[in-house]
């Protein structure tokens, strides 16, 4: 999110320049007018389902599904976890992202570090083979994932699903990183050496602070892509159920609003640790000129 | 000058040291399953549907099979993704401009609005259309006001579907041409406006040209999962929207028919290569990493 922060400043010092031009006709500030309107309407969609989303969970469905408006109620929020599959569920997607994001990190990390530290033969190809799995339609990935796991005739589950997530993840990892690595002054780490520290205390003190705030923020960024991803769990997860396996066995069976409840607490949860994010870099960087 | 020699080969080697086991991961859990799909689409299928052995011997009738069985959802597949990427192309582009060039100290809190459908569940977000697109519900009544509808329906219509996509993988259409319009520097459009050119003509000539490798790589991460989509066609289509990730999903998880499951997943990603080839060959961009 901070990396938006950094360009507002030069936005700013453009309108000024902007200012100086004569007054747009009339015409120009009705198209203007349109094309805001246009974009509000766009935001407007992408909203209006998680509004649903959200709203359906005050709702008190009559019969098993939560389809239909019936009624506002808190019944649902008072007893979240009522459920125990559906709580079970969560708990494994949170296990599952957890252990996977922690792998996924150190590994897309190191390459990021080694792609934007180092010039070395072949970072190219590299570059060009990480983008490639992101661009491989997921239910190739998913297909096959399960032709190897069929082949080593490994038994599907919590192991499986990781290991499948982790795939995936360390291409967004390495692209979150290597981007925000780009453009750091690594001549501190030069300087670091110059005055006797050590390889590892460079690493310790300098090197990895900087990385630090990217990491974090790639860090998050495939949590959530765990947390939300089905279509390659469902090739990969035997009878083990995720929070989005859950959800959708759930839309052929019964459809509780306790579905809708623990998602909006996932999106306020991930909304609050974004903006605790953000407050911290601003509060670690205080001071400094961008 | 011994040490700095073996620091030097240290340096030399320490990239390749560092990248080495993502690398090796990648090889594991993406190249040789590549492979092992490969194989398997080249199999037979013997024993139960509860344990089937396969045995590999050169099938390639699995996949003029895949082919014949199921080329109309081949077909629909791409039509639908095409589809969906156009229209996300149409919603994404102006939004992203306004973002990037007129949404001032508002733009974070807009960008945020972007991201979050992504803190939702995909399977969640494709069940609230069901909800919005419901048989009695406003939006479909509006709709049925305007003449748009058959027999007052939308779930179960190509339509239902392709707004869906559009609205999963819309995101990632916004992102990309919004990160490569911020990028342009507004001067460049009002200099185009200094020297008479109109409005079209500044679009056409300046802002477009500039933003296209933000355009291209919206337009693979749209059309690319869409084209490989079955939730939105399991949860907003009916029988005749089946799109050919719905016959792998349930060729591999319920048939259980993993050569022509595989040789169908094989024939999708070599479809998507020879597109994606085309597509940025066309449009002349190879700089998208």
């Amino acid at each position: 999110m901070s990396s938006t922060d950094t360009t507002l400043a030069p936005a700013e010092g453009q309108d000024a320049i902007r200012e100086g031009f004569a007054p747009t006709p009339l015409l120009r500030r009705l198209g203007g007018f349109f094309l805001n309107a246009y974009a509000a309407m766009v935001l407007f969609y992408l909203f209006l389902p998680v509004a649903v989303i959200v709203a359906f969970s005050f709702n008190d469905p009559v019969g098993k599904f939560n389809f239909v408006w019936k009624g506002f109620s808190l019944d649902a929020w008072r007893d979240p976890f009522k459920y125990p599959a559906l709580a079970d569920a969560l708990v494994e997607s949170l296990k599952v992202a957890a252990v996977a994001t922690f792998i996924a990190v150190v590994l897309g990390s190191l390459i990021a570090i080694a792609l934007v530290r180092h010039r070395f033969r072949g970072s190219g190809s590299i570059d060009l083979f990480l983008v490639i799995p992101l661009t491989s339609p997921e239910v190739v990935l998913g297909a096959s994932l399960l032709t190897l796991f069929l082949d080593f005739g490994w038994n599907l589950g919590f192991r499986t699903i990781v290991l499948a997530h982790v795939m995936f993840q360390i291409s967004f990892v390495a692209l979150t990183v290597k981007a925000r690595l780009r453009g750091f002054d690594w001549s501190l780490e030069d300087a670091a050496m110059d005055l006797g520290a050590n390889p590892t205390r460079t690493f310790l003190r300098v090197t990895l602070p900087l990385i630090v705030p990217g990491i974090v923020a790639a860090a998050m960024l495939s949590f959530a892509l765990s947390l939300d991803d089905f279509i390659i769990t469902l090739f990969t997860a035997g009878s083990t159920l995720t929070y989005p396996l859950f959800v959708n066995n759930a839309a052929k069976t019964a459809l509780p609003p306790q579905v809708n409840v623990l998602a909006t607490m996932i999106l306020v949860g991930s909304l609050l640790a974004i903006g605790l994010g953000s407050a911290w870099n601003r509060w670690r960087t205080r001071g400094q000129v961008l | 000058m011994a040490g700095t020699a073996a620091a030097g080969t240290r340096r030399r080697i320490t990239p390749y040291l560092l990248s080495l086991p993502a690398l090796a991961y990648l090889a594991v859990f993406f190249v040789v399953p590549l492979w092992t799909l490969v194989r398997t689409s080249l199999s037979t299928s013997t024993g139960s549907v509860y344990d089937p052995t396969l045995e590999f011997n050169w099938e390639f009738a699995n996949y003029s099979d895949a082919f014949s069985r199921y080329d109309t959802q081949i077909v629909r597949s791409f039509w639908y993704a095409l589809a969906a990427t156009l229209l996300a192309l149409v919603l994404a582009y102006p939004l992203a401009y306004v973002l990037a060039f007129k949404s001032g100290r508002w733009k974070n809190a807009l960008l945020g609005l972007v991201i979050l459908p992504f803190f939702i569940t995909f399977i969640l977000r494709t069940l609230a259309w069901k909800t919005i697109f419901a048989d009695d519900s406003i939006v479909t009544s509006f709709f049925e006001l305007l003449g748009l509808t058959t027999n007052g329906r939308i779930l179960s219509t190509q339509w239902a579907v392709i707004g869906g996509l559009t609205y999963n993988f819309l995101p990632f259409m916004i992102l990309p041409i919004y990160v490569s319009i911020e990028k342009i520097d507004p001067r460049l459009l009002e200099a185009a406006r200094d020297l008479y050119a109109g409005g079209t003509r500044t679009f056409r000539k300046v802002l477009l040209p500039l933003s296209l490798p933000g355009v291209i790589a919206g337009s693979l991460l749209t059309f690319i999962p869409a084209a490989g989509d079955f939730v939105n066609a399991q949860y907003l289509g009916g029988v005749n929207q089946a799109m050919v990730g719905t016959v792998i999903q349930s060729q591999f998880l319920v048939v259980k028919d993993y050569p022509m499951a595989a040789a169908l997943s094989a024939v999708l990603m070599i479809i998507i290569l020879v597109a994606v080839l085309i597509y940025t060959r066309v449009l002349g961009t190879e700089d998208l990493v």
